[in-house]
């Protein structure tokens, strides 16, 4: 989690950025996944013979979460690509400059 | 049903083992193009057998026609995917070990 | 056991992003994340969330990886030096990192059946979902019917990022049937003809995990997701223009609002039937059968709407990347 935290500050590459946002939230997800884990139990699907089931909450919340991050990631590459277009680079120190130049 | 269990343990071990061998030439061979063949390794062989020590754990039920159509699955796309890899690189120019040597030998003359 | 697989993924899973730190070479960047993701979705399954690894997998590592491969072929391969020191964003993030861990010291052990978060909503949804609802999947269960509106807004959220992503690049219309040619894979007939295998399985399995959410892991969003891989799949291996004829752009902005619409609407009727919005005991006679009805007309929108978002983002990427003209 904290790796990518350090990506999304300290990346000089914007797309470099988005990549440590993903790891950031795939590991987040992690977390609120193992606090709904049962010791056990099994996967919240009804069977026959079986009693003790993980807690289906955390799952629903975080399927909600995962589709809005790529979501969100597509947008981002979207705005990346026309930063490229319009300053012709992606590192940050180089588009910094440029936009005081402007 | 102890015999079965022994032979999809053995399976099972076996398949493990080229996995491993796989992914250990993946580090240890030279050149790019023996690497592909290397992990093309846990593509092939590694899934068939793994594959097949599982299913001789299930019991002929629906997971075994599951397992089955993974198997299938894996067996068509993975070698695919290992020719792809290597026939793109050889479009864009990567030469052989052999061919570098030689390259480098001409060079020096 | 369990918890030896655990701690060696852990410790993948770790290796992995910390050596994304340090990479300048992006696209082992973006390949690495992929393995991320995979090994994310190895945890999930480990953990019991099937439904969530399913997803992770499918887009974390199908999605997402695609799309930032695009970028990059439009951005460039290497990162290059950065000019300010790593030193604030170091400390910064050891203070997180430290006020991250005295937080878990305090959190109940992992596991244990009697965590407050298993204490009140949770068994009433364990234990009457099979009664109210009658699905064996109780994620599906909670995500289509008890918590029915926050999918909805999740289905306008990925609604609104293909309106996004479209206003931002723009998608190329039919037409151009020269430019066929150059893009594909023409030499590769391996490729080609396993694809030509390959594809129509990808689209059975997509309907297959479709309509079999109720009963299994699946639904709505991994077959949306499916679906639109098979699409990707043919326009990377035949080329771009063959898949613009197949699945029009058009159709595919008409196809997304419609998958919202049918999610609204059944909602709106039910409401027209004299219960709540959402309320699927009103659909028929019988609530559970309402409720069967419901779910399954639900996940059908939600289904149809990811697809076309999908499709529709992948073709705006590649349009730019032909617009751009790399090697």
């Amino acid at each position: 989690m904290m790796a990518g935290f350090y990506t999304v500050i300290s990346a000089n590459n914007l797309v470099k950025k988005v990549v440590g946002l993903n790891i950031f939230q795939t590991s987040v997800f992690m977390l609120y996944i193992s606090m709904g884990k049962v010791d056990g139990g099994t996967a919240p699907i009804v069977a026959d013979g079986v009693s003790l089931y993980s807690n289906p909450l955390p799952h629903v919340l975080i399927l909600t979460a995962i589709v809005v991050g790529v979501a969100t990631t597509a947008v981002g590459l979207s705005l990346i690509v026309r930063i490229k277009q319009a300053y012709g680079t992606v590192e940050e120190n180089e588009f910094q400059n440029k936009d005081d130049a402007i | 049903m102890f015999i079965l269990d022994i032979v999809s343990s053995l399976l099972l071990f076996a398949g493990v083992f080229f996995g491993l061998s796989g992914a250990v030439g993946l580090f240890k061979f030279p050149d790019f193009f023996t690497r592909v063949h290397a992990a093309s390794v846990t593509d092939s062989i590694a899934v068939l057998l793994i594959i097949g020590g599982l299913l001789l754990q299930t019991s002929f039920d629906l997971n075994t026609a599951k397992l089955l159509f993974i198997g299938l699955f894996l067996l068509m796309t993975g070698p695919t995917a290992s020719h792809a890899l290597a026939k793109s690189a050889r479009h864009g120019g990567l030469l052989t070990l052999a061919e570098t040597k030689a390259e480098q030998k001409e060079k020096a003359n | 056991m369990a918890v030896l697989i655990d701690l060696v993924l852990l410790a993948m899973l770790a290796l992995t992003a910390l050596r994304v730190i340090f990479l300048k070479d992006l696209f082992t960047v973006v390949m690495l994340f992929s393995i991320y993701s995979f090994l994310s979705a190895a945890i999930f399954v480990s953990l019991d969330a099937v439904d969530v690894a399913f997803t992770e997998a499918a887009v974390g590592a199908g999605i997402s990886t695609v799309l930032m491969l695009a970028t990059l072929a439009m951005t460039g391969r290497t990162e290059k030096e950065s000019e300010h020191s790593s030193l604030l964003p170091l400390i910064v993030v050891f203070v997180t990192g430290a006020a991250l861990v005295y937080g878990t010291l305090d959190m109940p052990p992992f596991g244990a059946p009697d965590n407050p978060i298993h204490e009140h909503v949770a068994p009433r949804y364990i234990e009457e979902s099979p009664k109210e609802v009658g699905l064996p999947n109780m994620v599906t269960s909670v995500l289509a019917s008890y918590r029915g509106f926050d999918t909805l807004g999740e289905t306008v959220v990925v609604f609104a990022a293909m309106i996004g992503v479209i206003t931002l690049l723009g998608v190329r219309r039919i037409g151009r049937q020269e430019e066929a040619e150059t893009t594909g894979f023409i030499a590769h007939e391996v490729l080609r003809t396993v694809a030509k295998l390959v594809i129509p399985l990808i689209v059975l399995f997509a309907l297959y995990v479709q309509f079999h959410g109720d009963f299994g892991p699946g639904g709505g969003f991994q077959a949306g997701v499916i679906a639109a891989a098979a699409i990707i799949l043919y326009a990377l291996v035949f080329g771009l223009s063959p898949a613009l004829q197949v699945v029009a752009p058009k159709f595919l902005m008409l196809l997304a609002p419609f998958g919202v619409l049918l999610y609204a609407s059944v909602g709106v009727y039910s409401m027209l039937q004299g219960g709540n919005f959402l309320d699927y005991n009103q659909l028929a006679a019988d609530p559970i059968a309402g409720q069967h009805y419901g779910i399954i007309i639900i996940e059908l929108g939600v289904g149809i709407t990811v697809f076309a978002v999908m499709l529709s983002i992948f073709y705006a990427f590649a349009s730019q990347v032909e617009g751009a003209n790399i090697k």
